[in-house]
């Protein structure tokens, strides 16, 4: 089984988010940057594939050269090999559209991309992958399993989940539950020196055109003090929400 | 060109945040100057988008689409939307409706936009503002595409009457091969008791809880506020609750008209899920937790003592006020 992971490069969740120029861009100066939570629980479900039942591991990533470090990472956790699409990741359909030309040419078993990145939550890129490519597609999947060219599939649904069974060539929209954050790898010393030797291929990308342009961005409304509650006088709590928030 | 709305149902009801689509769906249309068609499934009380302004419901029934299914449902939709001339496609902000936007996007070649918290600032071209940065910023994002499609923030818009006289037209759509590649095995959901998608008020708890065993108080509140529980990311790594109940970045986003927070210290991940509620409660025994710098309102003290006199307040309000 021939597997894609596909990266997103993203601000660490710990992250306080800033604009500049004019608030037309998102400010990554002093950013830690990471693998997009939701791609690495894929990931690492990707890994026990690996060991398990010997499948092949590639991840891919649409970035600039400075991603790179976050690719690496991923080879150290021990993907085989790594691939990266030379541009700058503008809109999810521009993104989907890179990763669909990979996984066509690579002709991949199962690709696993994350529900939704943390910075600009488009969730978009593994559904507009699956309709462009016409492969099945199981997104907010919490369990998978693969057994010759049957899957089968728990996808997390509104107040519970769903079991699904489809067939490969298949897309994930994957989020934790694929596997336990316990089961998230440190990269170790070994894993990295080895990483240092696999391949990462620089690509060019299609010619495609953007969807959507972020023209401005916002920061929330700065909160107002928070209004305390004696713990000894609760009924003036029930009293605010109902008279004065109107929610209750 | 109509302005085309996904009205998704639930055991043939339509679901709250379909209703509140279709408001949005319909204040959009008068910027446009335009009316609103609907397209439902297997729904045979229709009528009721009309109070919300739709104008013509195109009404699919069909025993394959019972239970959900993404790509044969964004089919339907694709061929609604080119049969109607639809270049603006409102959905909600549903797992469902999620799931079915990016297969739609790809299909139409469209502009989506996710968790869209307004209607347009501007139509030639659309520019909607959304929630980013998971929650920590906003972005006003341009439409570029021939096709728009928008989905709507839970509980950003509200539910906006507008009575319209709606006619029904069946609508039979041309499903393609391949449309039930994923096929439906088994739904494992909590019937009757609030979601934390679709709840007006979430009650949620931490580590300050102290043991699974304790979360009785916990779900006596939420059942006294007809609320949908849910947990910190500890809470449920440690497994004293279902993953199902983690709220926060890695989570579930909650976007509720209240949001209370018991034993919860509000790291920015968690703050990050939540803070699109409207009015967040913090109850937490340490005066410096960081969810008091984020909450409206907030009670320092124990929440073993605070969570049961709050139960009997909230008890009295009710039978005051039934």
């Amino acid at each position: 089984m021939k597997i894609l992971v596909c990266i997103s490069n993203v601000p660490d969740t710990t992250s306080k988010i800033n604009f500049t120029e004019g608030d037309t861009k998102f400010d990554t100066s002093g950013i830690q940057f990471v693998i997009n939570p939701n791609d690495e629980f894929g990931l690492t479900r990707a890994m026990w594939f690996k060991e398990k039942q010997g499948a092949t591991v590639h991840v891919a990533s649409v970035g600039e050269a400075s991603t790179e470090p976050t690719i690496r990472k991923a080879l150290a956790i021990g993907a085989d090999e790594a691939i990266r699409v030379d541009a700058a990741p503008t809109d999810g359909f521009f993104v989907a559209r890179q990763l669909a030309d990979i996984v066509k040419k690579g002709e991949y078993d199962l690709v696993i991309a994350g529900r939704e990145s943390i910075d600009y939550n488009g969730g978009m890129v593994p559904g507009i992958m699956a309709a462009l490519l016409d492969m099945n597609f199981v997104n907010t999947c919490i369990n998978l399993e693969v057994d010759g060219n049957n899957a089968t599939a728990v996808r997390e649904i509104d107040g519970g989940k769903e079991k699904v069974s489809t067939s490969l060539p298949l897309i994930i929209g994957g989020q934790k539950g694929l596997v336990e954050e316990s089961d998230l790898r440190i990269p170790n010393m070994r894993g990295i020196m080895m990483a240092r030797q696999k391949k990462l291929n620089v690509v060019d990308p299609v010619d495609a055109t953007a969807a959507t342009e972020e023209v401005r961005f916002e920061k929330p409304a700065p909160k107002g003090e928070v209004k305390l509650v004696d713990a000894d006088n609760v009924g003036e709590l029930v009293e605010l929400l109902h008279n004065e928030a109107k929610v209750i | 060109m109509s302005i085309l709305v996904y009205t998704e149902s639930e055991q043939g009801k339509f679901k709250k945040h379909a209703l509140e689509a279709a408001s949005y769906a319909y204040a959009v249309a008068q910027q446009l100057g335009t009316t609103v068609t609907a397209i439902s499934f297997n729904n045979e009380e229709n009528d009721v988008l009309g109070t919300y302004g739709v104008s013509k419901v195109l009404k699919v029934s069909d025993d394959n689409l019972k239970t959900f299914n993404a790509k044969a449902y964004a089919q339907a939709v694709s061929q609604a939307a080119s049969k109607e001339d639809s270049r603006v496609i409102v959905l909600s902000s549903s797992t469902d409706s999620k799931y079915m936007a990016g297969l739609l996007a790809g299909m139409l070649k469209a502009s989506y936009a996710p968790n869209v918290v307004a209607t347009p600032e501007s139509t030639d071209p659309i520019v909607v503002k959304r929630t980013a940065f998971s929650n920590k910023g906003f972005a006003l994002t341009k439409l570029e595409a021939d096709t728009s499609i928008i989905g709507v923030s839970n509980n950003a818009f509200g539910l906006k009457e507008n009575p319209t006289d709606a006619t029904v037209e069946v609508f039979n759509p041309e499903l393609k091969d391949g449309a039930f590649g994923v096929k439906s095995v088994e739904v494992d959901k909590v019937v009757g008791k609030a979601t934390i998608a679709d709840a007006e008020i979430v009650v949620s708890a931490g580590r300050g809880m102290k043991g699974p065993e304790n979360w009785g108080m916990i779900e006596e509140l939420a059942d006294v506020l007809g609320a949908a529980t849910a947990c910190s990311k500890p809470v449920s790594d440690l497994g004293w609750r279902p993953h199902g109940e983690h709220v926060g970045q890695t989570g579930k986003p909650v976007a509720s008209n209240l949001y209370i927070a018991i034993g919860i210290s509000g790291a920015i991940q968690h703050l990050a899920g939540v803070s699109a509620s409207k009015t967040k409660v913090v109850i937490n025994n340490d005066p410096e937790a960081p969810f008091f710098k984020a909450a409206d309102y907030g009670i320092v003290g124990d929440a073993f003592e605070v969570v049961p006199k709050l139960i009997e307040k909230l008890k009295e309000f009710k039978a005051q006020n039934a």
